[in-house]
């Protein structure tokens, strides 16, 4: 893994990074910088800050210092060179485009994704003008194939949905730096603490935070992590970072602030117009949640495995996806990429189809039937009959999310009792189905 | 200001350039713009707010004043103290500015963002000067100053103790 910090490893930046005690204050857990807006010293400084001459806080839309912290936490666990939080992972997404993107252009994702993003990317884009062109996750050539002069980003789900995929990052990384376009990375299933993708040469992070970040399904919210590597400064594809920028009195984000423009960008001008900020209340949450990553995904890979071993020898169930089990074909790439494990969210197929998996929804009595992923608690889905049914079948079966598919993200209870959960709601099943 | 050695330009220990701002008062801004939206402007804006005596050089414009401070044709006519240069110019330009430094009893001489010049710098060492290369005082002083963090970036300062605003 990378070395994030000159001194310290990921753990310690975990609790420590963009959190100092409190200037005023000297709180030692970070303040909830409840408000909408800030003072003004006098019109100078105003102007200042409104001209982008000087750091500080004009309104919570663009940012706010609980917000801040949380950018700079994600940032520096990412080895990034900048955050910007934003309302969801969804919003994280448009945002982590908006700079690159104009109408007419297109971005090349991977078809291995969250439905939701199949649908934000596939159809919704296109009423700004934007053209996503979908292509094999699995086939680094089908990325390269793709590519136009239209081409603006490469997207990808590093640890993808909805289970036990991994991405040749590196492949694909390889890929966007010859067509001279970044590559954006949803890393929410991995989180930093697992894969890092600015290692293998993405230019580009994006999470939901809602998930492993926050960690306990209780805190809505996204971010987008600059690498600060890609050279935009003079590149005529980029126009809103390399031309001089009319909101902002013919400012040139690239220029002026170097390495520091995509970031700057995202509050000034993303954040500013499209408004999906988060609230104050939530980046605080994911703060105090991110504290305790290492040791909760260290929990839920660990059960998960147990589980994800288990339940390939389960009589009642035809195929387990997992990329810690040998049996997938992902198992070298995750050696690779997640070499401290590969998550805790994978899918596996009951036998009896459609019907059988609605069912094992009914009868287990610990894993709660909701969708969401990433939390203490274990879960359970259909992706067929929910994140996903907006799918065509043949989009089913391509984003692994078949009618027998059931998806689980594993928690950190103890493992014989969700083991024993699964068994049981798997052996009612068949005897259900009999 | 302990005397400088020979140091690795291409890490910068937060020490070092903590030192260095603290330490100085009076910049004098070599390549420093009239223009207000210029990075050069902004950067002088910034550190004049934050207390700095900064004194713009340039020998093409024609204005008398930058931020309400009288312009320099060159490091040799300024009159007063001057403990840093800060050089927003081409790097070629860089060792004959070094040569002036040092006339003119600077004790810093910092080049900003993308540029380097190890002959310069080595000039500048043995001479006694504090190096700085391809960073800007700006971002580095809100970085460890506990601004810079503001905008969602990674500063990579960890602290146990309250953040010294300045």
């Amino acid at each position: 893994m990378k070395k994030l910090h000159p001194q310290y490893g990921f753990n310690t930046l975990a609790v420590h990074a963009g959190t100092a005690p409190d200037p005023t204050t000297g709180a030692r857990c970070f303040p909830i910088y409840q408000t909408s807006s800030y003072v003004f010293d006098d019109a100078d400084h105003a102007a200042s800050l409104f001209n982008l001459q000087a750091p500080g806080f004009i309104y919570s839309r663009l940012s706010n210092p609980t917000v801040a912290a949380l950018e700079e936490k994600l940032a520096t666990l990412e080895g990034g060179r900048g955050g910007t939080v934003t309302s969801s992972g969804h919003a994280a997404e448009t945002l982590a485009l908006f700079p690159l993107m104009a109408p007419g252009m297109e971005v090349i994702v991977a078809n291995k994704l969250y439905g939701g993003t199949i649908n934000l990317m596939g159809k919704s884009y296109r009423k700004f003008g934007w053209s996503a062109v979908f292509v094999d996750a699995d086939n680094p050539e089908d990325f390269h194939r793709a590519v136009t002069e239209k081409t603006r980003a490469i997207f990808v789900e590093n640890l993808a949905n909805p289970g036990g995929v991994v991405i040749d990052l590196e492949a694909i990384a390889k890929v966007a730096n010859e067509a001279g376009v970044p590559l954006v990375v949803d890393n929410t299933m991995a989180t930093p603490y697992l894969s890092q993708p600015f290692e293998w040469g993405a230019d580009i992070v994006v999470h939901s935070t809602t998930k492993f970040l926050s960690g306990q399904g209780n805190a809505l919210g996204g971010v987008v992590i600059d690498s600060g590597k890609f050279a935009w400064l003079g590149n005529s594809k980029y126009p809103s970072l390399s031309e001089p920028s009319p909101e902002y009195n013919g400012l040139t984000f690239a220029e002026t602030f170097g390495d520091l423009a995509y970031t700057m960008y995202s509050h000034a001008i993303s954040l500013r117009d499209l408004g999906c900020s988060q609230s104050p209340m939530n980046a605080w949450i994911t703060l105090n949640g991110i504290e305790t990553l290492p040791l909760r995904i260290e929990r839920h890979c660990s059960n998960a495995l147990a589980i994800a071993q288990f339940l390939e020898k389960h009589p009642n169930v035809e195929w387990v996806s997992h990329a810690g089990l040998r049996s997938s074909p992902y198992y070298e790439l995750g050696k690779k990429y997640l070499p401290a494990g590969t998550g805790s969210v994978f899918t596996f197929g009951v036998k009896g189809g459609y019907e059988s998996g609605i069912k094992m929804l009914e009868m287990v009595e610990l894993f709660s039937h909701v969708a969401n992923l990433g939390d203490t608690h274990s879960l359970i889905l259909h992706p067929a009959s929910t994140t996903h049914r907006q799918l065509s079948e043949e989009q089913l079966i391509e984003a692994g999310a078949g009618a027998e598919v059931i998806r689980i993200s594993v928690g950190i209870e103890c493992l014989e009792d969700l083991i024993a959960d699964l068994d049981q709601a798997l052996n009612s099943l068949y005897r259900s189905s009999n | 200001m302990p005397s400088s050695t020979f140091i690795d330009h291409s890490s910068y220990r937060d020490s070092h350039i903590r030192e260095i701002l603290n330490n100085v008062n009076s910049i004098a801004m070599v390549g420093a713009s009239a223009t207000w939206n210029r990075p050069s402007n902004f950067v002088m804006k910034y550190l004049l707010q934050k207390g700095y005596k900064v004194i713009p050089v340039n020998p093409n414009t024609k204005e008398k004043e930058i931020c309400g401070e009288k312009v320099f044709g060159d490091l040799a006519s300024i009159s007063g103290t001057v403990d840093m240069v800060d050089m927003f110019r081409p790097e070629h330009e860089a060792h004959e500015l070094v040569e002036d430094a040092i006339k003119i009893g600077a004790k810093v001489f910092w080049m900003q963002l993308e540029i380097f010049n190890n002959n310069a710098a080595q000039l500048a060492e043995k001479a006694g000067l504090q190096v700085v290369m391809n960073r800007c005082p700006k971002i580095e002083y809100a970085r460890l100053f506990g601004e810079l963090g503001w905008g969602g970036i990674n500063t990579g300062v960890i602290s146990n103790s309250r953040r010294r605003l300045k």
